[in-house]
């Protein structure tokens, strides 16, 4: 007979324990819940799809610039200024202008290639004043304008966000707290009882799934209501694919925490773990940039699958099945870095 | 290696699941701990050099030795945490590695630097603890028998550090273990925590439960133990009850003098030959005499140094206690302050 005199089951005392631990600890709560929300809303605000916005063009100084400043002023979807010759150079450099129109016959169209918004102006530009010449078109397209939830960048920033966010509580939220755990002797107290150790390493996964329940709900609730992000596939796939990041970032946290015994350690092992992730993966830019190369490298690392496979639920509406190299990676990384981490890990 | 120790030990005790409570409900036999010739080395340093004890069952016995002496190293292999480089060691008539649940089951450990989680409130410490056994007590007799139920709710990281150490003596107790051990309880307390602790552990000693603790305080082995070990540099230089072990000065008394300057090494001669004088040293810059008669000493003494023309210092006279006992054994005393 077991009576356990009040107490549950040693995985549910640990689990909520381990709830408890992070629900007291009011920095994390803001790291876990309220930073990336934070996160998303700048992000959103600064990358906000502008219907058709203006192109921005200054006119230089000089004989002949107020024709032309009046030419381009009322052509539509053109903002025109004029500029003294010694300021447009700095004026195009910041990006406040777009591209200088410097008088003549024919007019010189200063800009820097390199910039699509500058090439943009060119063309504007170009037309406004080829017409205002006396060309005519052969004919006028008709414009299909797509400006609908799920084809903007705040939507694709969302589902990354997730992902960043779902590694970064993973690591931290259980190679930290098992470091801390370490340095303070609890761990070796711990053993001193007939707790059975994969039951405590369990726990700690369980009570990630807890709150991953809770950061994925802040993100997404807060996504649809400021951006109406959209839901194409089903969310039931969409928290799979999740609850399978978490559980997989959960076993590398385990894996970096397994023998490091300060704190300094264990942040210096998970910086150097997320780094490559941040900026390959494509969490705030597509990881198509990178070069042919390294595209399997970046294909391997499970963030990258859990971005894609967060995304194609999310914006493609894909069902479970058509993501299996996902699944894979994540569950590949999971299982290998938490049966490693059983084995090494350094309980004293 | 240490991990191989470990994992073979959790296999077999899965394997002997059924057997524990053949082991668990069988008499607890006369010596609770009984090891001999335990060696360990930590990177070639020997911390444990060849050390035997026997621990009776229902006894309070005491590891008493300076710090570095090797009483955590011993007491950390006795509870399965450290695996010993030579030597044999039985608890409660079992083995680690081939009991160790049933063995985990029946112990309880308080070690010297553990710190609870300090975002855990008390209650919720020992439900946690409780939690990890298959029978023991409720987790409120617990509560009560530390006396911590006032501060039931109050976080571990808000607690004294009085409170602090009848908690972690509390996780020892919640399955009501037959065998307790104390590595440097009360380090560190003030008397009147130091006291309150001590009472809780006779509690324990009177419904006979078996205590085997380390201390660096001899008040502390005099007041609690039934028996001691004296533990110098990894190895027992002496056991016995501190009255037998005070007993082995000859006299149980010690009269300590200083005098401004040296003392002259004839005027040691002299002391020596004065009547019910056993023994005299240099101790902390003065001298301790070991006597059997405090009225007959003190005035010879005195007469002596009056004789050499000597002003004294410092006059001071005691029971002989273990600390006495250590330093006629080794030269040194237990503490350095």
């Amino acid at each position: 007979m077991t009576d356990r005199g009040g107490a549950s089951h040693p995985v549910v005392e640990l689990t909520r324990a381990r709830l408890r631990e992070f629900l007291r600890e009011p920095e994390a709560v803001f790291w876990v819940f309220v930073f990336p929300i934070l996160l998303a809303f700048a992000l959103g605000i600064a990358f906000r799809t502008k219907v058709d916005p203006p192109v921005y063009v200054a006119v230089e100084q000089a004989a002949g610039a107020d024709r032309l400043l009046d030419t381009l002023r009322s052509s539509p979807g053109i903002d025109a200024r004029l500029l003294p010759p010694a300021r447009v150079d700095v004026a195009l450099r910041n990006g406040d202008v777009q591209l200088v129109v410097k008088p003549g016959t024919p007019p010189v169209y200063r800009y820097d290639p390199s910039r699509a918004e500058s090439r943009l102006a060119r063309l504007a530009v170009d037309e406004a004043l080829q017409a205002a010449a006396g060309r005519r078109d052969a004919w006028r397209a008709r414009s299909e304008q797509v400006i609908l939830p799920g084809s903007r960048y705040i939507d694709w920033l969302i589902p990354g966000l997730l992902g960043m966010n779902i590694m970064g509580t993973g690591l931290w939220g259980i190679g930290f707290t098992i470091v801390q755990a370490r340095t303070k002797k609890l761990l070796k107290r711990l053993i001193a009882t007939p707790m059975v150790r994969s039951q405590y390493l369990l726990a700690h996964l369980l009570a990630r799934l807890v709150f991953l329940g809770l950061e994925v709900a802040a993100l997404m609730i807060f996504a649809w209501l400021a951006f109406k992000v959209p839901m194409r596939g089903s969310l039931v796939a969409f928290l799979a694919i999740a609850l399978l990041g978490a559980l997989s970032f959960g076993g590398l946290g385990l894996l970096l925490a397994s023998r490091a015994r300060t704190i300094e350690a264990v942040s210096g092992l998970m910086n150097f773990a997320m780094l490559p992730m941040w900026v390959l993966s494509g969490v705030f830019f597509s990881s198509a940039n990178f070069p042919a190369v390294i595209q399997p490298f970046i294909r391997a690392l499970p963030l990258t699958a859990l971005n894609d496979g967060l995304r194609a639920v999310m914006l493609d509406g894909l069902p479970l099945v058509r993501l299996g190299p996902q699944i894979g990676v994540l569950a590949l990384w999971g299982v290998v870095c938490f049966s490693v981490a059983l084995k090494i890990f350094r309980w004293r | 290696m240490r991990c191989g120790y470990s994992r073979i030990a959790r296999a077999r005790s899965s394997r002997l699941w059924h057997n524990r409570f053949v082991a668990s409900s069988a008499p607890i036999p006369p010596l609770a701990v009984r090891c001999t010739g335990l060696v360990k080395r930590y990177e070639g340093v020997v911390a444990v050099a060849g050390l035997d004890l026997a621990v009776r069952t229902g006894e309070c016995f005491g590891l008493l030795g300076p710090n570095g002496a090797g009483k955590t190293t011993t007491v950390e292999i006795l509870e399965g945490l450290l695996p010993p480089d030579a030597g044999d060691a039985e608890v409660l008539g079992m083995r680690w590695g081939h009991h160790e649940r049933a063995l985990r089951e029946r112990l309880g450990i308080q070690l010297q630097e553990t710190q609870l989680n300090d975002k855990l409130t008390v209650e919720e410490t020992i439900r946690l603890f409780r939690s990890f056994y298959r029978r023991g007590r409720s987790v409120e007799e617990v509560l009560q028998l530390v006396g911590l139920e006032v501060k039931r709710t109050s976080w571990v990281g808000k607690l004294s550090g009085g409170q602090r150490q009848r908690l972690a003596v509390a996780c020892a107790l919640v399955n009501q273990p037959d065998l307790l051990f104390l590595d440097e309880p009360t380090t560190g307390l003030d008397p009147q925590s130091r006291r309150q602790l001590w009472g809780l552990l006779e509690r324990f000693r009177e419904q006979g439960g078996t205590i085997l603790l380390t201390t660096h305080y001899m008040e502390e082995a005099e007041a609690l133990c039934d028996r001691v070990a004296i533990i110098d540099q990894g190895r027992v230089i002496a056991t016995g009850t501190p009255r037998e072990l005070i007993a082995t000065l000859g006299a149980d008394h010690v009269v300590e003098f200083s005098v401004d300057g040296a003392v002259p090494a004839d005027l040691m001669t002299a002391l020596r030959a004065l009547p019910g004088v056993r023994d005299v040293r240099a101790s902390n810059g003065g001298v301790a005499l070991v006597t059997a008669e405090v009225q007959e000493a003190v005035p010879a003494l005195l007469g002596e140094v009056g004789r050499y023309h000597l002003h004294l210092s410092l006059l001071a006279t005691h029971h002989a206690t273990l600390e006495d006992v250590f330093v006629a054994l080794t030269g040194r005393h237990l503490r350095d302050d």
